[in-house]
């Protein structure tokens, strides 16, 4: 039974070398609005038959909770890699239920989004500990220095797992990528507009030599 | 505000640290950590705030440090040696805001408490 299964998995690693097909869990991480959920709808309606991940919104952590798309095959660089997409709450080291009415919701709903903010981020903190490599979005208009940045990109470091930063928003005036590089010079970078899906070719060739 | 030695912080534990900063910023301190937390001290902290946050008694935390070196000296990676974290300054978010912030500097507004 042992020999049956052994042999199968090496028979099945050995095929996936000869066609370079590799599957990696990929988690979407960044600060609240940075665009992880209209980049994971991008993927999706690219490589998955025009499927979405979730709704996107100008206002802060509309995602909530984790989501999970199993399966998406991405096709680059003359290979193809199987990518489980997680796209995950924004994270944040503090959540204020006044910044949500700010927007125009109610008390009630405003409390209500803020104690599912909490609990989206900490969804997203678990999610770390299993997966094989992150896209890190941020907001190109953005000052790259936040907090959650600088976290995010030392616990890869510290994990030794693989990640690739995505300049996104570049289709706005105020875009300013080079920021992000002099910022985290160590770790490659994507710009792209994942709302009109600039770039996104050289995204998707990134994504294949990164996590292939 | 408190700063916090390295040679304190280097006797306590992970927990220990995450909880004598909640519990310092709860109480409208801002503190100031020679050495920092370590990435995954970091995560924890953050995931704890998460768990404390109050509707309009405690909103969470303003945290900054420096981004992280480039990759240790082949000698660091030869004897295992991680490199230690950064100055870190945490206080409530509704005291503490970031001005500005780059590889080399980190500005700050405190504000003070009626």
């Amino acid at each position: 039974m042992g020999f049956i299964s052994n042999l199968k998995e090496s028979l099945g690693a050995w095929i996936d070398r000869i066609f370079k097909k590799k599957r990696a869990k990929i988690g979407l991480y960044g600060p609240p609005n940075a665009g992880k959920t209209t980049l994971a709808n991008r993927i999706l309606h690219d490589w998955s038959g025009g499927e979405s991940m979730g709704a996107a919104s100008p206002i802060p952590h509309e995602t909530r909770r984790a989501m999970r798309k199993e399966g998406v095959v991405i096709h680059a660089n003359g290979s193809s890699i199987e990518l489980d997409i997680v796209d995950t709450p924004g994270m944040a080291t503090k959540v204020d239920f006044k910044e949500f009415m700010a927007f125009g919701l109610n008390e009630s709903q405003a409390k209500k989004r803020a104690k599912e903010a909490t609990e989206g981020v900490i969804e997203a903190i678990k999610w770390l500990d299993d997966l094989d490599g992150v896209l890190l979005v941020m907001d190109s208009t953005e000052d790259p220095y936040t907090q959650v940045n600088v976290v995010v990109i030392g616990n890869m470091e510290a994990r030794k797992l693989p990640l690739l930063i995505v300049a996104n928003k570049m289709d706005l005036p105020n875009a300013a990528p080079a920021r992000i590089k002099a910022a985290f010079p160590q770790h490659a970078m994507v710009q792209i507009s994942a709302l009109e899906g600039s770039n996104i070719d050289n995204l998707y060739q990134a994504i294949a030599a990164h996590f292939g | 505000m408190d700063l916090i030695s390295a040679e304190k912080l280097e006797k306590m534990t992970s927990m220990e640290k995450i909880r004598l900063i909640l519990d310092k910023v709860k109480n409208g301190k801002i503190v100031v950590l020679e050495c920092g937390l370590t990435s995954d001290e970091e995560v924890r902290l953050i995931e704890m705030t998460m768990t404390e946050i109050r509707v309009d008694e405690f909103s969470g935390i303003e945290i900054e440090s420096y981004p992280s070196k480039k990759e240790g000296s082949f000698l660091d990676k030869i004897f295992g040696r991680n490199l230690k974290g950064r100055m870190t300054v945490i206080g409530p978010a509704n005291q503490l805001r970031t001005i500005e912030k780059d590889k080399y500097q980190i500005s700050t507004k405190v504000s003070v408490g009626e």
